[in-house]
Parts: C-alpha cells; structure tokens; sequence
C-alpha cells in the first residue's frame, strides 16, 4: 500500500520507486542494500545502490526530515562541503496501513572515509591530529557562513583524504540552523560541544581498544579548540600598522591565501590624523588554491590536492623554462603531459582506490621517496609503475567505503550490533 | 538551584523590523517547570536560546537566580541543554556515558562515581550502570542521555523540542517520564513545544507566546479555563474552541437564531471601537445538546460525527448565518453523548452551559469580563 507515498526532490529518480518503502529500514533484505553503516547513529541508516549511485537512507520524523532537506540543499548552495541531499520520501505505510517513518535520501559521498574507519584501519599515528585539523576549518567555514552546527563530532562528519592531509564534511545536519551572522555565543557553544563529543568519542575508541594508548583523548579535543580560535582569528581578527607600512595589506592576503582562502572584501580604517592603519578581512572564501586549479585546468579537487598539484605546475613551468609563458597554455600542456597520463596508468580495476588526484598527489610522494632510495631522478613513468605494483596494489577499495557488507551482520556480543537494528 | 528571569528581554535580528522577541517579562521560580509553547516563528525557540546564551539579546536582561547573565558564556552560565546529543557510546559502560563529560571537566574519580549512582537511583538505571548501553532498551537510553545533564548538576535544564524526533510511542513515555523525573529533581527547567497537548500535560505553568509577544502565562487550569485573549482560546485545547463574532443588540448576542444574554461585566466592558460586536467562544464539551426551541438553543447542521468510544465530537456548521468555527477548521464542534449520536445531515440544537462562554473584544480580542 504505497499510494500514499509522496518523494519530495529537486530532482526524482524514477527508480526510487522501486526500492521496498512498505518495509521498516530494519528489515530491508539483503539484496537491495549496499552496506550496513558503520558508527554511532541515532537512526536507522542504509545504504543502496540506485543507477549508478550510492545513497544513504535514513529513517526520521517527518518535520525533522524536511527541515535537515532543506537546511543541506542551503548548505551546497553556500558552497559548504556537506553532503548532498537527495529527496525525502513521507507517507510510507507497511502491508497492514501502519504507518512507517519519512525518510531522508543523501548522496553517498565518493571515496569519503568515516572516522572509525580510519582508526580501524593502521594509519600514522597523526592520524587523529590531522583529522581534527579537517574538522577545524569545516566548522570554520560553517560559522563565517552562519550555520550553527549543535551537535558536532566525528561522527557527524566524513573525511576525505586531501594530499597528506584530510577534509571534512558534515553529514548530519538534524540540529543545525543557518543564520545571518553567528553570535560569539552560538560559536563558543558549537566548540565547547564538538570538544566534548570528540573526546568522548575518542574515550570510546579507547574503550573498544581501538585506539593507540599514546593518543591523548583531552589533548585532542583541546587541540580542536586551538585550532579553530587560531583560524578564526586569522579570517577573521585585524591587523593594525603604521601607515607606511602598506606592504602589510598585501602580506595580510598572501598569508590568508597560504591558509587556503581568498579575501572577497577587506575593510580598510585609518585614525583621524591617518598615522594608524586598520584592515579587517570582511568576507572570506575558502579554496584559494582548488578555485585556482580549476580555472587554469578544470581539475575539480581539494584544497591540499590543489595545493600540490599546483606545485607541480610551477615545477614543470620551470623545468620546460616556460615561465613567462601564459599560464593557461602552460596549465594545458602540464594536465596533457603530466597529470592525465600519470592517472591513466593506473590500471582501471585500481581506479577504485583513491581519487585522481589523490593518486597523482600519492605518485609524486612515491617518485621522491624512490629517487632518494636509487640516488638518481626517477621518470614519473617509471615512478607510477613502481608506485601501482608496490603501494596501490595493496591499498583497500575507498570509493565507496561504506561499513559492513549486508550480509554480514556483526556477532550478538559486538557492543556495537545494536546499533544496526534499534534507533535512540 | 535558582530562578530564572527574563526582564523585558529584547531579541532583533539583524535585517528585521520587527523583534523575533519582544520584551519578554517572565519570572520562572525555583524548580518549576515551565513550557514555552507557541506556533512556528512564535518567538518560543529564540527565547529559550537567549536563555542558553546562544542569541543576542538586543534590550533588557536576562537573569538565573540574583545574577545578569545576559553577557555570559554559554558554558558558564550553568545551565544544561538536555538531549541535544544522546548517542551513547557503544563501548563504554553506562556508568561512563553518563560521567564522561566530568572526567573532561577533570572531576575526582570518587566525585563522579558518587554523583553517577545518585542520577542512577533516580533514573533507575543502577542496575545497569557497569553494562554497557546494548543491554539497554530505548526509554532507557533516554534515561541515560537525561543522567548525563543530571551529573552536571546544573541551575536549570534546558529541552527545545526533546520529543521532535521520537516515533509516537516513545514521545507519549518520554513525556511522562521526563515530567516526573524533573518534579524528583526539582531542578528549575525550561521547555519548548509546539505542541499545546505536551504543555498541557506536563508543565507547571506554560507561557504562550505568538509573534514574538507572550500571550500569557498561568497554570494549565488557568489556560483553559480563562484564556487571556482569543489567541490563547483558540491555541489551547484539543478540540480547538469554537469562536465567532456576532452582533450585540441590547446586551444579547445573535448566535445563529439565538439570543445569549452577555454577562453584565463583559456588556459593559464592550467599547465603540467593537462596532457593536463581540468575539465569543466555548468549548466543544461547553455545549450540551437540547430539543428544538429551547431558550438560547442555536441550531448547528450536521457535517460529520466522529465516535471515539468514550466520545464523540459533532462536525457542523452554524445554521441561520454567523460565522463560527474551531480553530483552523470551517466548522463547529460539539461534544455529543456517544450513546446518542445525530446522523450526517441531521440538525442539532445546542446550548452553552452556564459561565462557560468567553468573552473577547471584537476590536482587541482581549478577554472581556
């Protein structure tokens, strides 16, 4: 009985249709699914594959389910890395007329990494640091847009890996709300939380003795906290300067560029007799360098990535003594020679592993690792065979990395089963 | 413990003409538990996060026991929002997601057992307290996400919506649950709904709240039974009040074919600015059901009768003109004997029982009398 069954999106795919809404979540079989998720979740989340895409479902009160929508569809439009929402679907009822639960469908996040799976997996013992950078300039980024998070940890964010480094997402965005500008109040009350939740996230890793005695849960969260003030204030804080000193209005940009962000507008003061100088940056712009790699290359990637491969433009540049060449055409040159067929050597079935420019990011790692080893220069021909048979080879699937697969439904004795079948 | 006051407390968002609060007066006393409750964009969620400190107040104060606090940190003004996270923790023991956040706060080891075993006994989760959350049903773990802002030992709690996200069962338990363990706790907390049943049904006192202004505020009792003005009449109660304006013609109101003798207070309270007018409104179970011709009877055709067993509500419309209607709906509602109900399409004739009709200005829709 689905004739009630009403999908709100801004585009519908037929084939939602198709999947079993006139079974509880809980029960969908085995063969619709994806995976099971792995993680703390107050709901009942699945994950299916409909043509050709991975989609989370989950199971939500309908007014909460619209809300959290149309709160998502905001966020992409501010251009926040969040995941992206697909529809919610209401009006569900099961063979008997009960009433089941609206959903909310999201795009599954390509090659994004929860965080249990990255401790679960053995990783630099950085890892947690790093992450919990990521962290920071996602929810500074969600806070110079104005979005209030109220409720974040780990757990409401995916990673990505991003050259050395990771990049966050929100994924849960239940409790959140946009607003014109936060108040120091709203932005003080989101990272006492988020330092609370992570350490008690990270308390419980422990607990499962899923985490390395050294790591320090408290120094972590309070990391978070230090992290983002430090950001914060460089975005956001001014500077004053002797009006001679106007070197400083262009040193102040470059320095907010090196963090990965452009300065859309700076506020400039002077005092009365003009000896003082006062600049602030008024709107701030993340992605300085993946803004530019897109627009010299079209290259879609993170910020770090960017960062890298940007660098390896220069070097080309130098090495082909292009430099006062235009460097768009050079730009050109380098994806044709350089970045496409590094990429295209991997093998397709490999391709599944990281991204791209993960991999190029990765191969150029590789390349100075291997050159250092033989003592001479290593062609990155050479580099990416060498890089394909003794690391990617080897290296999980993280396309969809998703949880458990359906039909393996963790043990009773797992303290984390319960998770996969009770809500709250 | 402490009381909580809000002093002609002011919130105005940039941008906007008008106050999402406006002056707010309301002095809430040490325990209480009081329910802001109001529809959508009524100003009940700004209020309660001004409180939190998580919104500016832009005029007036904000007081918890002798102190201003409306410059404070959130997280120094010793207060708990209650269920805005209640993942629990799948390895840690139910003893430790509910101390956690002491340990952070670098509490004594001893100090959090003690105070974990006194929220346990409350919440009667002692039993469970070394097990881990797996071995906990769902009102428990509820249970366990309320013990952790128990341990905190906070001034008040603070609960915007807690219920939004339960399915239906558990939202009817948790509310009785979290209403009887707040008057064991005796803590001063301040709730969110908009839902007029959940105010109803678990706060000492409620305010109502629309448009940014308070409405009024009372007991659930005084709610009901002495709406201050015909919002709160129409906002309060389930089945909504029927309400209508009608003409006043020598002190008597023309209800359809009736004549209702208005009290001599509510007459004399009626000003030129009225038009001749009155609001009037009662409640479905106010009506009593008579045979045709009886004095002051009003005569209301038959729509739809609806049998609840131990009720039934008449669905209707208003026979000889008049516009009266329950709440959002185009109909009148009467409150019938189940055992004698009318058939669709019939007409009924019906009084309102002595002292039970509500007067309102038809200018102001302030109460009258």
């Amino acid at each position: 009985m689905t004739h009630n069954l009403q999908i709100t999106a801004a585009r519908p795919d037929p084939a939602l249709l198709d999947l079993p809404w006139d079974t509880p979540l809980i029960s969908w079989p085995d063969d619709v699914l994806a995976a099971l998720p792995r993680g703390i979740s107050r709901h009942v989340v699945r994950f299916v594959r409909l043509s050709g895409r991975v989609l989370a479902i989950k199971e939500i009160g309908e007014s909460v389910a619209y809300r959290e929508y149309e709160l998502l569809r905001r966020l992409n439009r501010l251009d926040v890395p969040s995941v992206v929402p697909v529809g919610v679907i209401t009006g569900r009822r099961d063979a008997n007329g009960e009433r089941l639960e609206a959903v909310l469908v999201t795009e599954h996040l390509q090659f994004s990494l929860p965080y249990r799976a990255l401790f679960s997996q053995s990783l630099r013992p950085d890892t947690a640091t790093r992450l919990i950078d990521a962290l920071a300039v996602l929810l500074v980024r969600l806070h110079l847009v104005g979005f209030y998070w109220g409720d974040v940890s780990l757990s409401n964010t995916l990673f990505r890996r991003d050259a050395e480094t990771f990049s966050a997402y929100l994924v849960d965005a239940e409790t959140g709300d946009l607003h014109r500008e936060l108040t120091p109040g709203q932005r003080n009350y989101d990272i006492d939380l988020a330092r609370t939740n992570i350490i008690g996230e990270l308390m419980d890793l422990a607990a499962g003795e899923m985490l390395d005695e050294e790591v320090d849960e408290v120094g972590i969260g309070d990391a978070l906290v230090e992290r983002y003030n430090e950001l914060w204030e460089a975005l956001t804080g001014a500077e004053y300067f002797v009006a001679d000193d106007r070197w400083r209005v262009d040193a102040h940009i470059e320095r907010l560029n090196r963090l990965g962000f452009d300065v859309g507008e700076l506020e400039m003061t002077t005092d009365i007799d003009g000896t003082t100088v006062r600049i602030q940056p008024k709107v701030v712009d993340a992605g300085h360098h993946s803004n530019r790699l897109f627009r010299l290359t079209g290259l879609d990637v993170q910020e770090n990535q960017a960062r890298r491969l940007l660098n390896d433009l220069d070097s080309y540049a130098a090495a082909t003594g292009r430099q006062n060449d235009s460097e768009q055409l050079v730009a050109h040159d380098w994806l044709r020679k350089v970045f496409e067929p590094t990429v295209n050597a991997v093998p397709r079935d490999l391709r599944r592993k990281l991204e791209p420019a993960q991999i190029f990011h990765e191969v150029l790692d590789h390349r100075w690792f291997i050159s250092e080893r033989a003592g001479r220069d290593i062609p990155l021909p050479e580099a990416v065979a060498s890089y394909v048979e003794d690391v990617l080879r080897h290296r999980p699937d993280e396309k969809s990395l998703l949880g458990l697969p359906p039909g393996e439904r963790p043990s009773e004795d797992d303290p984390e089963s319960d998770y996969f079948h009770l809500s709250t | 413990m402490a009381t909580v006051t809000f002093d002609k407390a002011t919130r105005v968002y940039p941008g906007t003409e008008r106050p999402a609060v406006d002056q707010l007066d309301l002095h809430i006393e040490d325990g209480e538990f009081l329910v802001l409750v109001g529809p959508s964009g009524c100003g009940k969620s700004t209020s309660l996060r001004m409180l939190a400190g998580l919104e500016d107040v832009n005029g007036g104060a904000i007081l918890i026991g002798d102190r201003d606090v409306t410059d404070v940190q959130p997280k120094d003004r010793d207060i708990a929002m209650v269920f805005q996270n209640y993942a629990l923790y799948p390895h840690m023991s139910v003893a430790d997601n509910m101390g956690f956040a002491l340990k952070i706060a670098g509490t004594p080891k001893a100090e959090i057992r003690q105070r974990v075993e006194e929220a346990a006994k409350i919440l009667d989760l002692t039993e469970y307290l070394d097990r881990k959350p797996k071995a906990l049903s769902g009102g428990q773990r509820q249970r366990v996400a309320m013990g952790r802002a128990i341990v905190r030992q906070p001034q008040v709690f603070l609960m915007d919506e807690p219920l939004s996200n339960l399915d239906a069962k558990l939202r009817v338990q948790t509310r009785t649950q979290i209403a009887s363990l707040q008057r064991r706790l005796g803590v001063t907390t301040v709730y969110v709904t908009h839902d007029q049943t959940e105010a109803l049904t678990m706060g000492d006192r409620i305010a109502v709240l629309s448009a940014g202004v308070l409405q009024q505020v009372g007991t659930p009792r005084e709610m009901y039974d002495k709406p201050a003005n015909v919002f709160v009449a129409g906002f309060i109660g389930s089945p909504a009040m029927n309400i209508g304006t009608f003409d006043v013609t020598d002190g008597k109101a023309q209800v359809g074919g009736a004549s209702i003798t208005l009290d001599r207070a509510v007459a004399d309270g009626i000003t030129p600015a009225d038009g001749g007018r009155v609001t009037l409104g009662f409640r479905p179970e106010s009506l009593d059901v008579v045979s045709s011709g009886s004095e002051g009877a009003f005569e209301v055709d038959v729509t739809l009768v609806e049998e609840l067993g131990s009720d039934a509500f008449v669905y209707g419309t208003l026979k000889n003109g008049g516009d009266l209607h329950a709440g959002d709906s185009n109909q009148v509602i009467v409150r019938i004997d189940p055992r004698n109900v009318p058939d669709k399409g019939d007409t009924i004739s019906v009084t309102i029982k002595p002292e039970q009709t509500h007067a309102f200005s038809a200018a102001t829709g302030e109460r009258l009398g």
